[in-house]
This record gives C-alpha cells, sequence and structure tokens, in this order.
C-alpha cells in the first residue's frame, strides 16, 4: 500500500431519504487485491453504500474515492474503473453471451485490438469458454451470472463491485461463484467489494465490515472477529456427569454444568477433545465443539441475528463442525 | 495454477482520463445501433407482423374501398392508399423499435447501459439510429408489391422514397424514445400503442385524401407531424406515375395550411423540426433516475 492510492476510501458517507438515515456516516477503506464484504440484514444500508460508490446515488455528506477518483466529481472516471455485478440480471437475452460481451468493451472503452482476446480470457475464467456463441436465454441463472461478472471484469476494473452476488443461487452454484471470484482476485488482481447477508459468504472475505441501521459496528478479518467475540464452547455428555464435572474441574479446566452435561470453554476446541475426553474418566456419550461463528458476531455487535432466507448458514457451519467431531 | 503473464497487462491510473472522447462515443452510437439490428434479424416473428400488417390494409382494405371508390382513369384506391401504406409500415416498426427500452428497462438491460462510463446522446443516437435503419428497412420492402398493384417504381423514385423514410423514421423513432423513456410499467406500453400509433396513423392522410374534411378532421390532421411526413412520398410516387388529370383532382397531394399549399420543401422541413426536437427531448428524457 506504499504510496499506491487505495482502492476504496469513504470518509463520513452518509445519504438521507427525507427524514431517513439509510447511511449514517460510514468510514472505511479498502486495498488494492483485498475482498472485502459488507454485512448486514436487508436494509442495513449496503446497497445504499455501495450506489454511492459506484456513483449511482449522491452522498448526502461526505466523500468517498473509489480507485483514486472522487465519486462526485470523476463520476465517469468511476465508472470506466469499476465493475458493477448487481441483484437483478441485466443481460440481453436476445444477444449471444460474446455480442454481450462485446456491447460493454464498447461501452467501456476496451482497445479495439483487446477486445477478442480479453473475452476470451473472462469467459475462460467463469469456465463458459465453449458458451460464447449461444445465446443467453438458453443459460442457467448460475452460468447467466457467471457471465454477468465475466462482464464487470471485461475492462480490467481496479475494484469489481457485487452486490449480493449469489442471491437466488443454489449453493453448488453459488460455491463455483465464488471459486470464479477468488481466482479472478488471484489472476486479475482485481479488488472484490461485496454485500452480503449470507454468513458463510462473508468468510471468503479478507475484511468483513459488520453494517446495522446505517452504521459500521464492526470491522476485521473474519478470525479476528470471531476471537473477540469469545473463546471454544465444548459440551460434554457422559455416562456420570457429577463424576466428569469433578474430574475436569480437578484437571483445571473452566467447566460449568448445563441442561444434560457439561461446557468447557477453552481456547481450541477441536485440539482439547482428546485430553477432555482423557480426563473425564468417564464414557463420553457426546461430544459437541462450538467454535463461534459470525452469528455470533453478528449478535454480539448488533443484539439480535441475522435474517437468513434460504440455505441458513449457521446450521451448515453446525453440519460441517459435527462432521469434524 | 497462477499464469504468470496475463495476456494484456493493467493498466491503472493512466495519466490521461478524459470523460468524454468523440471517437469513442462514435463508436458507442455504432454498437447500439448494431445491436438493434441484430435483435431485430433475431426476431422473425417481428419482421412477419411488421409485414402482414401493411399487406391486410393495401389489399383488404385496398381492394375493399377500391369498390366503393371506383376507378378514375385506371387509378384507384388501392394506387392511391399504397404511399400510405409504406409510411405506416414505417411508422409502426419505428415506433416499436423505440418502444423496446421499455422491454430494455423490464428485463434489466437499460441499467448496463445506464451505468456505463457514456454520455446518454450516444445512447439515444444509436437507438433512434437503429430504430430508423430497420423501419426504413421495412417500409422498403414494401416497395417491392408496388408492381402487384400496377405502380411504376424508377429508380429516382425508389432513391427519394427511401431518403424520406429515413427522414420519417428517425422523427417518428425519437418521439418514441421520449415516449418510452416515460414508461417504466410493460403494461403502459400497449395503451400508448393503442393512444398514439393507431390515431397518429388514421388522422396523417394514409387512408384518406386530406381535402374537403370537416374543420375538427382536418385541425387535428393538419397537427399531426405525420402528415408532412407521408405527403411528400404520395407526392413523388404519383409523379412517377401517369396520372390523367381528373384523377390527380380525385387524389390530390399537397397539405393546405391556413390556406395555402405547404411546399414540398417546408413539409420536409417540418418533420426534420420535429425530428430535431424530439431527438433533444430524448435524450433529455432518456436515464432519468428510475
Amino acid at each position: 500500500m506504499n504510496g499506491e492510492p487505495l482502492a476504496v476510501e469513504a470518509d463520513g458517507l452518509v445519504k438521507r431519504f427525507g427524514a431517513l438515515e439509510a447511511v449514517a456516516g460510514v468510514s472505511f477503506s479498502v486495498a488494492h487485491g483485498e475482498v472485502f464484504a459488507f454485512l448486514g440484514p436487508n436494509g442495513a444500508g449496503k446497497s445504499t453504500t455501495i450506489n454511492m460508490l459506484c456513483t449511482l446515488a449522491r452522498p448526502s455528506a461526505g466523500v468517498a474515492r473509489v480507485a483514486g477518483f472522487d465519486v462526485v466529481e470523476r463520476p465517469k472516471a468511476v465508472r470506466r474503473h469499476i465493475g458493477l455485478v448487481f441483484q437483478e440480471q441485466t443481460l440481453d437475452e436476445q444477444l449471444t453471451a460474446n455480442e454481450n460481451l462485446r456491447f460493454h468493451a464498447v461501452l467501456y472503452r476496451v482497445r479495439r485490438n483487446e477486445v477478442e482476446s480479453r473475452i476470451e480470457h473472462v469467459l475462460e475464467l467463469v469456465g463458459l469458454a465453449d458458451r460464447g456463441n449461444d445465446l443467453v436465454s438458453t443459460f442457467s441463472g448460475g452460468m447467466a451470472r457467471r457471465l454477468e461478472i465475466a462482464r464487470a471484469l471485461l475492462h480490467t476494473p481496479d475494484v469489481l463491485f457485487l452486490d449480493e452476488p449469489t442471491i437466488g443461487l443454489d449453493p453448488q452454484t453459488r460455491a463455483l461463484m465464488w471459486e470464479d471470484v477468488m481466482r479472478m482476485r488471484d489472476e486479475e488482481g482485481v479488488t472484490v467489494f461485496l454485500t452480503t447477508h449470507y454468513m458463510d459468504e462473508a468468510e471468503y472475505a479478507d475484511r468483513i465490515a459488520i453494517i446495522d441501521y446505517g452504521r459500521i459496528v464492526a470491522l476485521d478479518t473474519p478470525a479476528q472477529l470471531k476471537a473477540g467475540v469469545g473463546a471454544d464452547r465444548v459440551e460434554l455428555r457422559t455416562a456420570d456427569d457429577a463424576k466428569a464435572l469433578c474430574a475436569l474441574t480437578a484437571a483445571g479446566y473452566d467447566v460449568r454444568p448445563s441442561e444434560n452435561g457439561m461446557t468447557i470453554t477453552i481456547a481450541d476446541g477441536e485440539a482439547a477433545v482428546a485430553p477432555l475426553i482423557g480426563a473425564t474418566g468417564v464414557p463420553v456419550w457426546h461430544v459437541h465443539v462450538h467454535r463461534p461463528t459470525l452469528d455470533d458476531v453478528f449478535l454480539n455487535f448488533t443484539g439480535r441475528e441475522i435474517r437468513e432466507q434460504s440455505g441458513d448458514g449457521r446450521s451448515m457451519m453446525q453440519r460441517a463442525w459435527t462432521r469434524h467431531r | 495454477m497462477a499464469s504468470t503473464t496475463l495476456p494484456h497487462s493493467r493498466t491503472r491510473h493512466e495519466a490521461v482520463d478524459r470523460d468524454t472522447i468523440w471517437s469513442d462515443e462514435l463508436r458507442t452510437i455504432a454498437m447500439v445501433w448494431r445491436r438493434e439490428l441484430i435483435r431485430f434479424t433475431r426476431t422473425r416473428t417481428r419482421i412477419l407482423s411488421g409485414i402482414v400488417q401493411p399487406l391486410l390494409f393495401l389489399f383488404v382494405l385496398g381492394y375493399g374501398m377500391a369498390t366503393l371508390v371506383g376507378t378514375t382513369g385506371g387509378f384507384d384506391f388501392k394506387k392511391f392508399v399504397f404511399p400510405g401504406i409504406v409510411a405506416m409500415s414505417v411508422v409502426s416498426t419505428a415506433i416499436f423499435a423505440a418502444m423496446s427500452i421499455v422491454w430494455d428497462r423490464e428485463f434489466g438491460f437499460l441499467r448496463e447501459m445506464l451505468i456505463a462510463p457514456v454520455s446518454r446522446s450516444a445512447l439515444v443516437l444509436g437507438k433512434t439510429a437503429g430504430g430508423s435503419t430497420i423501419a426504413t428497412m421495412q417500409g422498403s420492402l414494401m416497395l417491392l408489391l408496388a408492381p402487384l398493384i400496377g405502380v411504376h417504381l424508377t429508380l429516382l423514385l425508389v432513391v427519394q422514397v427511401v431518403l424520406l423514410e429515413l427522414l420519417m423514421a428517425l422523427a417518428l423513432t425519437a418521439f418514441g424514445v421520449f415516449v418510452a423513456s416515460h414508461i417504466t410499467k410493460m403494461e403502459s406500453f400497449q395503451v400508448v400503442m393503442q393512444l398514439l400509433l393507431l390515431p397518429m396513423l388514421f388522422l396523417s392522410g394514409a387512408m384518406f385524401p386530406l381535402r374537403g374534411l370537416p374543420p375538427w378532421l382536418a385541425v387535428l390532421t393538419r397537427v399531426n407531424p405525420l402528415t408532412y411526413a407521408i405527403d411528400p412520398i404520395r407526392h413523388i410516387v404519383f409523379a412517377a406515375q401517369n396520372m390523367p388529370p381528373a384523377a390527380r383532382v380525385r387524389f390530390p397531394t399537397g397539405v393546405e395550411l391556413f390556406g395555402r399549399t405547404l411546399p414540398l420543401a417546408g413539409e420536409i422541413a417540418i418533420v426534420g423540426a420535429f425530428a430535431v426536437v424530439f431527438l433533444a427531448l430524448a435524450i433529455h428524457a432518456f436515464g432519468r433516475p428510475e
């Protein structure tokens, strides 16, 4: 970052709609090549912030620079240096993938002699190299979304903005899309700024800003955010809970009885499982390691759980941890 | 599997980053124009419906009315209505092409255009150029029917008519883009078509001569810009026909305004002015915040 301008800088951004303050003064910066996520429930101000950064909405107060250009003073320069993928599709279904891309290339001033090779390159990035001449109307929802991401990268933008990029996609397609995005970051060196209300998606980000009621309530790496919430919890159920409780307390563990067993609070719950079981001295029926999730982080900062639509992030992670047991 | 060399290195923060470069604007206009043509050739039903409707008017209405109106010196209603039908084909294609903006909005593609770092003027000019080209092609296709109803064509006539079609198409597409920019709902589209297109066609002199009309109808036809677009076409087509004087009286050309017959150049100027005004209005209206 020495000397190189930041990809995104926002200082005290405010957006008012009448009496409503949709964005109530947010400040943050995103370095080049970073994957930065805005996490928050619907209506938290994520899309409004992204719209201000993309020059689609004028800030009521505050300043923002994207790719080194002021969003109010140089909107066209900003737009030329960013790629955008919206929640809703913006492809022409009556055109082929290649035709959609060529149209975009002209609108974003890709040099004539580079157009075809760029098209080939971005289609390859999203695994649609063999579908270039097919009409977009024949594409599945996931393919169309990936084509949109390819299109957003066509003019080698500095920053790629993805507003709820995986909304309405099935889990498998979402995973594929994330592979694409990460590959692009690595190969094209593009900065990725995304909004999401899926917890498991925010995990992909280098840093997460949790936004609620128009304010950033937390901003850090996923690991740091989770560490800030607290240590892991290990739940145990044994043949003789009373005896196990005594043994573990004697062994120096921070253990408390729970509804049907006991809970041990410990830094690295997974690594502690084997010694814990050994220390109980009785047969163990059930072990469950609970790591703080982003849900816990969110709950901790906002006092409520994020509303999930489908593909519930928490239960997915819990399933994953249960399998690790 | 990180590739070491990218096909094209990124040129971040170029020293020059001007907002308007003329060659880029021209390239944008050409691209928007091309998209219209690609979409047009890809929707065969649209081309077909663009042919069937005028055919219906020409042959069904033409033959039907011909028996009523009769023949004057070998000249009948079919020949009279033919230039009107050519114009009608241009008008409906132009309006329909312009209205595709409503589709673009519905399917999101309008947003892709509006957020691009290009000027609204380039987008509107491209759209108008595309719609006009399609409308002119569709109208010129109708000229192929001329021999079937006994209308003589000369090369000069065809060139003149095509040029007039192009001017008319420009005016109507610009007008259509202006109207379409204000329509946000798909449902409104049919209503607008019914309320604009049909009255404009019926009150334009496409179907009947503009002489001896009751005053209220005469006024309505005179405020309709289409009137001044259709008359020159009819004038040029009739000039190439071997019409006896009786037929010229029966099927007159020329639009009388304030007791004087407008010269051809005046009519063309009115259509040209209409095109310029609505192009400016369309650019202004296009892409206002949704």
